[in-house]
């Protein structure tokens, strides 16, 4: 079954084109990471996905609908900025978040608040619901938020950089988190990252994405000098050295990871 | 000697706790926004549509609402480009104070005038005032009501709000109209150069001492009623200024919340 299916895609945005031509297809259930140099296109590809940038040619599909804004059906983790975090307790984030699509007022009912605890519990956050979000270290604040993108059964799980300022303890733990959820709900996990190593425990296929193009496939197919080479436009070499995987070239010192 | 045998004092009364609720319930989201000086900026530029209003014939309070909320309106499209002007938006502000100036000298040069529009004079509301604030403060508060959910969404996690299909702009432009809408009430008890004491002085008390919701709200509430109210029986008994007794009440009690933080952690 196809979760995503992205054809002949030009994506962009203030009239810039970021990518051309696109074509790659997910599968329901399957673990991708997203790679590529700063700047390529990695949140322009998310956001396209949301519906929050329309293609400027080709089509874009998320479980067998057109992509359009507001669909319950995923679940996103946006890029965080650290910028302004309110000093709000955990739950009163997540219930602003729930039916906070819809105008009026109404308090978040029991079954809602349900839903936020179970949310936590799955993730292991449970401990920090009644704690302020501007308390939080980094790594209980990204486990929250996955709580929040699984409220309501998503089938489609968008992560924008999610181990972005984690140290490496913690960015394997929500690897390993993310794993989990991936395969017990069996959702789709598409996951932005600067460093493919971390994510190399969890991913079934990795996503590169540079000058313009994607390459997906399994990491052992993609991350290959001859494919990021092609892709970049430039010389990249890939070694790999004790299970680890290391990127290197002048475009993918800009940002590549590795 | 007491304030309820006083007609001006009940007035003074109803006038405050009427402004203080709406004042309170924007404010809360307004800081929570991080655009305070949203506040603050409106009014000044009130200063000029009171003042203009007075010049045409007309009650203060209709210029001072027509320029606050469309200013807040105009902030609210400008947006994010506004952000970074401070210099520009510093020098919109003191025309407006000069522009205002400028109608009163044209109108009678009168200099209590004057002073009731920048400082406020909540001792001397009238009951025809008193019902033009309901108005505006009823429609504030069924205003605020319609926004609840998606603006608490798009304040908190902007990004995430677009995602689930919150129109942002919308939302943050017909707030800052709100909040031009509580502007104009607040000015009407503190003057337009001291509405940031009603507005945003209890929310930041209140977000530093409870990092729940709606208790927040509810106490920012209760701390704006408790200064605007605390201040004006302060001044019957000194005979002080009123607006004095409510600023000097909110730093009191922004104060005690951060000297309260301070000792907690």
């Amino acid at each position: 079954m196809i979760s995503v299916r992205v054809e002949g895609a030009s994506l962009g945005h203030a009239g810039r084109v970021v990518l051309e031509n696109i074509d790659f297809e997910l599968r329901q259930g399957e673990f991708v990471g997203l790679f590529g140099p700063n700047g390529a296109g990695k949140t322009t590809l998310l956001r396209s996905l949301l519906g929050l940038v329309s293609p400027i040619a080709g089509r874009i599909e998320v479980l067998g609908a057109a992509a359009r804004r507001g669909n319950p059906d995923i679940g996103y983790l946006p890029q965080t900025g650290g910028a302004n975090v309110p000093r709000l307790r955990v739950v009163d984030v997540l219930a602003a978040s729930l039916g906070g699509h819809r105008w009026g007022f109404s308090p978040v009912g029991r079954v809602g608040r349900a839903g936020i605890e179970r949310a936590l519990e799955r993730v292991g956050a449970a401990s920090l619901a009644e704690r302020p979000m501007s308390a939080l270290s980094g790594g209980e604040r990204q486990r929250v938020l996955i709580a929040q993108a699984l409220i309501g059964t998503p089938r489609l799980l968008l992560l924008d950089e999610p181990l972005a300022g984690l140290d490496p303890r913690h960015q394997g733990e929500i690897v390993a988190l993310l794993r989990d959820v991936q395969l017990v709900l069996g959702i789709t996990v598409m996951c932005s990252a600067h460093d493919i190593n971390v994510l190399l425990p969890a991913m079934d296929r990795a996503l590169f994405v540079a000058g313009g193009g994607v390459a997906l496939g399994p990491v052992a197919q993609v991350a290959t000098g001859p494919v990021l080479s092609r892709l970049y436009g430039a010389p990249i070499d890939v070694v790999r050295a004790g299970g680890h995987i290391f990127v290197s070239g002048a475009a993918a010192l800009s940002g590549a990871g590795g | 000697m007491n304030p309820f045998d006083y007609e001006f004092m009940i007035h003074a009364y109803l006038a405050a706790a009427i402004v203080a609720v709406v004042a309170g319930a924007t404010g809360y989201v307004l800081v929570l926004r991080g655009q305070s000086f949203a506040g603050h900026a409106l009014g000044h530029v009130g200063f000029a549509g009171a003042t203009g209003a007075i010049l045409l014939g007309l009650p203060p309070l209709s210029g001072l609402v027509a320029v606050t909320v469309g200013g807040g309106l105009l902030m609210g499209l400008l947006g994010e480009r506004m952000g970074e002007r401070d210099v520009g938006i510093g020098l919109v502000l003191a025309a407006s104070l000069g522009l205002g100036l400028l109608f009163l000298g044209w109108f009678s040069g009168s200099a209590t005038r004057a002073t009731a529009l920048l400082f406020g004079n909540v001792l001397g509301v009238d009951t025809g005032t008193l019902a033009a604030l309901l108005a505006v403060s009823v429609t504030t508060l069924a205003g605020m009501a319609v926004l609840a959910r998606p603006l608490l969404f798009a304040s908190l996690q902007p990004e995430l709000a677009a995602a689930r299909g919150v129109p942002l702009r919308l939302v943050g432009v017909l707030f800052l109209g709100l909040v031009g809408l509580a502007v104009a009430g607040a000015a009407q008890v503190v003057g337009v150069l001291l509405v940031f004491s009603l507005l945003v002085g209890p929310a930041a008390a209140a977000q530093r001492m409870t990092t729940r919701l709606v208790p927040g709200v509810v106490l920012c509430v209760a701390l704006a009623l408790g200064e605007a109210l605390g201040g004006i029986t302060l001044a019957f008994y000194s005979n002080w200024p009123a607006s004095f007794w409510i600023t000097a009440l909110g730093v009191v009690a922004y104060g005690a919340a951060v000297g309260r933080d301070a000792v907690r952690f």
